[in-house]
């Protein structure tokens, strides 16, 4: 078990470099530091002289291992637009990307079970085929199409939402959240019922299809010729043996749940990462950028790395046969 | 004419032929691709000639409502195209890149699963701790940044000159691990097989064997993944595009037509977003519909990831 972990976590340093060597080509390569500080009077000498003394002339592995070393001290450039270090600036945006993924989590794990568990029981009931259409439906539906309809719908038909923008937060120690209030958790409710309209219809296809399955099982058989009572049968021996399948997927997806904020924020304007990202994109600001990406990375690797040890400690076939 | 009978009697065809949503999502999908392959001879207006647009025509609504004008029966878009026209040269720009990205990213991704799962040992260790990296990475997170550096790195104005191909790229590159994965598992499957031992003794090149021998038989669960690629890589290029990441406005792409008309939406011309949304909508649910049932049918032990 310790071998495996080590090995896991010498795998995860090396995409960790992987990841800051695109970053460090990138700033490397786009857009010129010089340019940016000084104006256009300054002789050729003296951006000579600054480019010696920001360290520009020197060779590129020496340039990469200052670029690492400064990212372990957490040091990831100064934002051009910002004019802030951009590892604040994207530290102070994430409080908004998590609790909308947060929100859009509720509403799945809210609705997914009660509606999986339904139409596993009643498959031929119309309520069940009429869901099991719209989640065929909803997979074939982009996010911002959601977006833009539930926008139309609750924000200038009815004009029951607000449709843009966190609304009111609460700064708590470093932390402005919106869920505190009553103005944010309204800001909150279309964004993420947009977001969990990507996973809901899977989650729900998924529940049915395990369930369905485990119906068919003999001992769920067995659990009606001892005439126990239905919800009995359907909740307790059944529903849980459905679970652990559903929660390895969970893990997987959260993931892509992530990935379609972006879409989600830029169409509610909601001041998250991915929206900071886009903007720092228009804007040029490469600093800004590698950071985000760095962050990114980051960010994947020790979530997944923390999977698989998990796995490995829950299952030693993974870290046995899937690891010649 | 052998083929062509054994096809006739094939139990695919059969299944086929009894499955109406199968029949009625490919009878969609073919016409789909039919016009979009003659959008130039079917559409009344060239979005691409600026000579016939007029910014006076500008968020004229569709024909049967007030206001409407009869040569546009879907109404115009802000910059005073033809929405119908612009529609279906977008839905050839959206089935172009889908269709370019899923060969790009099949190609590259049968040449390593093929490579890593034929060569074995440290080839395979390597290229799939290389797929198995990237595939816990969301396909649309690689697809934002990739485009998003590949956007810096060629400057705006050159990124949508070469929107398409370079989409083409981006997508294929964020996608090819599932190919991956899939040819590999099943090159595993074959590579114990006594056809492959055969050729082997009687001395045949491994490129030969990997290519003329093994390949042919791994096919099958390629093409199940494929058409739903088809309709993820469409999926993605307008999420790219929407992103104002892909297909510029100029361009006419569906991503592209959703994002120029989305803040249009609000002051009521809610045209220019709903037809292209709606035309995207049901080619990806006709490509899925499709798929499954392909998938259903060919029934391969499709390698779960």
């Amino acid at each position: 078990m310790f071998a495996f972990i080590v090995r896991r976590v010498l795998q995860a340093i090396v995409v960790m470099g992987v990841i800051a060597f695109i970053g460090f080509s990138v700033q490397h390569s786009i857009g010129d530091p010089v340019r940016d500080m000084v104006g256009e009077r300054v002789s050729l000498a003296e951006r000579e002289a600054i480019r010696d003394q920001l360290g520009l002339n020197d060779p590129v592995p020496i340039q990469f291992g200052r670029f690492c070393w400064k990212a372990l001290h957490g040091d990831l450039g100064i934002s051009y637009f910002h004019k802030r270090p951009a590892l604040d600036v994207i530290l102070s945006k994430a409080p908004a990307t998590l609790e909308l993924v947060f929100g859009a989590t509720v509403i799945i794990l809210v609705f997914c079970f009660p509606v999986g568990i339904y139409t596993a029981i009643r498959p031929r009931a119309w309520l069940s085929r009429f869901v099991m259409a719209v989640s065929t439906v909803g997979v074939a539906v982009p996010v911002f199409l959601t977006a833009i309809v539930l926008i139309y719908i609750f924000g200038v038909e009815l004009r029951w939402l607000p449709t843009y923008g966190r609304g009111e937060t609460v700064a708590l120690g470093g932390w402005d959240t919106g869920l505190l209030t009553a103005d944010g958790l309204l800001h909150l409710i279309l964004p993420s019922v947009a977001l969990s309209s990507i996973m809901l219809p899977l989650y729900i296809r998924l529940i049915r299809s395990e369930m369905m399955e485990v119906l068919e099982t003999e001992y769920i058989k067995f659990a009606w010729a001892k005439g126990l009572s239905r919800w009995r049968i359907w909740l307790l021996h059944a529903f849980k043996n459905t679970l652990l399948p559903v929660i390895t997927v969970f893990g997987v997806e959260i993931g892509i749940l992530f990935a379609f904020t972006l879409l989600t924020e830029t169409v509610f304007q909601w001041q998250g990462m991915g929206f900071m990202f886009l903007e720092a994109v228009e804007r040029s600001d490469t600093a800004l950028l590698v950071a985000y990406l760095v962050v990114v990375g980051v960010m994947f690797v020790v979530i997944n790395t923390l999977v698989d040890i998990c796995y490995g400690l829950v299952n030693p076939m993974v870290r046995v046969a899937g690891n010649p | 004419m052998n083929a062509w009978r054994r096809l006739r009697k094939s139990y695919f065809l059969y299944s086929f032929r009894r499955d109406p949503v199968a029949l009625a999502s490919f009878a969609i999908f073919f016409f789909l691709v039919l016009v979009s392959l003659f959008a130039p001879v079917i559409a009344p207006h060239n979005p691409y000639d600026t000579s016939t647009i007029d910014v006076m025509d500008a968020e004229i609504p569709p024909a049967w409502m007030a206001g409407g004008d009869a040569r546009f029966w879907l109404g115009t878009d802000i910059q005073g195209r033809d929405l119908y026209s612009t529609m279906l040269y977008g839905l050839r720009t959206s089935v172009a890149i889908g269709i370019g990205a899923v060969l790009f990213q099949g190609i590259l991704g049968i040449v390593v699963g093929l490579t890593a799962g034929y060569a074995g040992g440290r080839v395979d260790s390597f290229l799939m701790r290389v797929a198995d990296i990237q595939f816990s990475i969301p396909y649309l997170i690689v697809a934002i940044i990739t485009s998003a550096i590949f956007q810096l790195a060629f400057g705006l104005g050159r990124f949508e000159q070469l929107a398409m191909p370079l989409l083409i790229v981006i997508i294929g590159i964020s996608e090819w691990p599932k190919y991956a994965r899939t040819v590999r598992a099943s090159v595993l499957g074959e590579k114990q097989k006594e056809y492959v031992e055969a050729a082997r003794v009687i001395g045949l090149n491994p490129a030969r064997i990997m290519y003329r021998h093994i390949l042919p038989n791994t096919l099958t669960p390629v093409l199940v993944i494929s058409t739903i690629q088809v309709a993820q890589a469409v999926m993605s290029e307008a999420a790219l595009s929407f992103l104002g990441l892909g297909m510029p406005v100029t361009k006419p792409s569906l991503g592209s037509l959703i994002k120029a008309g989305f803040q249009y939406v609000f002051s009521g011309s809610w045209w220019i977003t709903t037809f292209p949304g709606m035309l995207l909508v049901t080619f990806t649910l006709v490509v899925i519909l499709f798929g499954d049932w392909l998938r259903d049918v060919l029934n391969p032990k499709l390698y779960k990831g």
